[in-house]
């Protein structure tokens, strides 16, 4: 299949399946001192939990975005979503095979090269010593896609002028440059083997705004083209809301609010949610006063008991300080938060 | 009144093996007391430059070529090392965008503000370690006298940035520079830090020249922004008028590149290409290879910042050009 072919319109009974589904999704890092430390000085062994019962599911053709400060979990699942790293618990099944079930094997080969991923900073994903083009013609020759080398320089070139490069640039090297031309090349290296679901973590962070605004417009026009499937990792909220169909929130590796875009931005349920969207600079100058925030994220070795968000809650009771609250669907939201459950707010 | 910073005609260059790069070029400003001044613009704009440049911390080969920094009518562009020294932390306090490197990892953060007290003071130990620690309950570190011996890397990110705040404020500046203040920091800290830094200045009766890339800090605590590109000023204004109505098309484009919040945009307005290496900046208006606007003049003849409405705008749609020019 050429690069340049788009997809075919999904079928009916395709689009009412998930294209990806994350189920109660964990993954818990062990940063204890070695062990001759722990010993001598009596340590005990420290895990951080960096994501926990984490629960999404995406369609085709969608994008599904996760938010979050540092430290929320955000980019530890997409991780997993890939297959980088392995989850502690629970697993992702892509198009119905589960990425962490040994008898699928063969299965979880052919749909790897579905899934790409773009990451944050172009200066370090791209190899410095390789040409553009050699970059881009990787995951071609990987999974054999074409057939020769003539027809690898073909599709290369093709990549770089759908991303908007000239294919004449592809001999240079990562350093001869800018940084929006450098995620290009990614996006292209991503492209490559025809993949269905991108995730991208980060991909503009490291971006000006008005090469971002660049980027973000080639994502969206190569989603209408190739009928792609994102899950769009990012801390900034109007990116978010410029690129998201729906919406998961994190704090402390949980989804605290899932949530259809257009709903989240118009009525956050989550206190967490509401503080994010309250805490973003004002462009339009309404003079609206903004509630200072309270606190910062506390360290994720050593998280509050109860709702992890409670001691920077200004809706916290007793019972949010020792129970973890269950998610529940309220409206078109999934939430997570006693004070929503109750009604209180 | 006397503005507290002035800026005029400031060129700053770096010599090179491939010849002279011309980083600032031709940037004037003022910043009257009290008043917050936004910089803004992209990486390469050389907004941190000209900050630079007016702390006269410019590393060697670099040079101001040109023009003059005053400080309240006061020449200090061309001080010698040991005077500026005096005026830096003194009189120019400066809060820079990672304040872990700002902050000796090896000292307490107690006896690098009693340090930064005492060199601009002549306080007493006790009562300079008295003033750091009311400082610090300024900022907001909450048990002051718990913290004061604690090292910097026993602080979070949004209250390593408050440290700074401190020792920025420490010595009663006339002028604060922050370059990126709140760029390494979360959302939620950031609005704290922008708040905060608000709230001192306008106690201490600081000037700010607020050093940022994001237009949305700029629109929450800037009273005259200006906008620049390729180490020149293109546009320059109260920040309502430069948020709301840009006149300069860079800036058009900018404002127009942001997702927004509020309201739902199919796509972002995009500036074509990207910001000229300082090794290739275009004859005539430097914006004119990227901008939609671009005709006759513009690849030819610099425009110079001239006043437009109440800001003021380098660019030829808004000025006559010279007809003796065009004729050639």
């Amino acid at each position: 299949m050429s690069v340049m072919t788009s997809a075919a319109p999904p079928l009916a009974s395709e689009a009412a399946r998930p294209l990806v589904e994350v189920k109660n999704l964990g993954r818990v890092f062990d940063v204890s001192k070695p062990w001759l430390n722990r010993l001598t000085e009596g340590l005990p062994r420290r895990l951080l939990t960096a994501a926990a019962e984490v629960t999404f599911s995406i369609n085709k053709r969608e994008t599904f975005a996760l938010v979050g400060e540092s430290g929320s979990g955000k980019s530890t699942v997409a991780k997993m979503v890939v297959g980088l790293i392995a989850p502690t618990t629970g697993e992702v099944i892509i198009d119905g095979v589960s990425m962490s079930d040994r008898r699928h094997d063969a299965d979880r080969r052919r749909l790897r090269r579905r899934i790409q991923m773009v990451f944050q900073d172009p200066y370090a994903s791209l190899n410095p010593r390789w040409r553009a083009l050699d970059i881009v013609a990787e995951p071609l020759r990987a999974f054999g896609i074409a057939q020769s080398e003539a027809e690898t320089a073909k599709q290369v070139g093709e990549l770089l002028r759908l991303v908007g490069l000239d294919p004449a640039d592809g001999t240079k090297y990562p350093h001869e440059f800018s940084g929006g031309q450098r995620q290009r090349i990614a996006i292209a290296r991503a492209l490559a083997c025809n993949p269905e679901f991108i995730v991208c973590d980060e991909p503009t962070s490291a971006l000006d705004v008005s090469v971002q605004a660049q980027i973000l417009n080639l994502m969206r026009d190569l989603q209408d083209r190739f009928g792609l499937t994102y899950l769009f990792i990012s801390h900034n909220l109007a990116v978010v809301r410029h690129m998201a169909n729906r919406i998961g929130v994190m704090y402390l590796g949980r989804l605290v609010e899932v949530a259809p875009a257009r709903e989240m931005f118009a009525k956050p349920k989550h206190p967490y949610t509401r503080m994010l969207l309250d805490a973003v600079p004002d462009l339009d100058l309404t003079g609206r006063k903004r509630k200072p925030v309270e606190g910062e994220v506390p360290n994720p070795v050593d998280p509050p008991p109860g709702c992890p968000f409670h001691p920077r809650c200004p809706f916290a009771n007793e019972r949010c300080r020792v129970e973890m609250p269950q998610p529940i669907l309220t409206g078109g939201a999934t939430v997570r938060c006693h004070a929503v459950e109750e009604g209180r707010i | 009144m006397t503005p507290v910073l002035s800026v005029r005609n400031l060129k700053v260059e770096f010599p090179t093996r491939r010849g002279v790069l011309t980083a600032i070029d031709d940037v004037s400003f003022d910043i009257a007391p009290g008043e917050v001044l936004g910089v803004v613009g992209e990486s390469g704009a050389g907004k941190s430059i000209t900050g630079t440049a007016v702390i006269g911390l410019i590393e060697p080969p670099g040079r101001i070529a040109g023009g003059e920094v005053l400080l309240r009518g006061q020449r200090i562009d061309n001080l010698p090392p040991e005077q500026m020294r005096k005026i830096r932390g003194k009189r120019i306090g400066m809060v820079f965008q990672d304040p872990l490197t700002s902050l000796n990892p090896l000292y307490r953060i107690g006896y690098q503000l009693v340090e930064t007290i005492r060199t601009h003071s002549s306080l007493s130990e006790s009562a300079a370690r008295k003033k750091a620690l009311s400082l610090l309950e300024e900022v907001g570190i909450p048990a002051p006298d718990t913290r004061i011996d604690a090292y910097p890397h026993q602080f979070s990110g949004g209250m390593r940035q408050r440290v700074v705040l401190a020792l920025a404020l420490a010595a009663e500046p006339e002028l604060v520079i922050a370059d990126e203040p709140t760029t390494a920091l979360d959302v939620s800290v950031q609005a704290q830090i922008i708040a905060l830094l608000k709230r001192l200045c306008a106690q201490h009766g600081a000037a700010v020249m607020l050093i940022t890339h994001d237009m949305g800090v700029i629109a929450e605590t800037a009273d005259r922004v200006a906008v620049m590109y390729a180490g020149r000023i293109a546009e320059i204004g109260p920040v309502r008028e430069v948020i709301k109505a840009p006149l300069h098309p860079y800036t058009k484009g900018l404002m127009g590149s942001i997702p927004s919040l509020a309201h739902d945009s199919d796509r972002l307005v995009q500036i074509p290409g990207s910001m000229p290496r300082l090794t290739a900046i275009p004859s005539g208006c430097p914006f004119h290879p990227r901008c939609p606007r671009a005709f006759v003049p513009c690849p030819t003849f610099r425009p110079e910042l001239q006043p437009e409405q109440s800001s003021q705008v380098a660019c030829w749609l808004y000025h006559p050009f010279p007809v003796t020019a065009a004729a050639l």
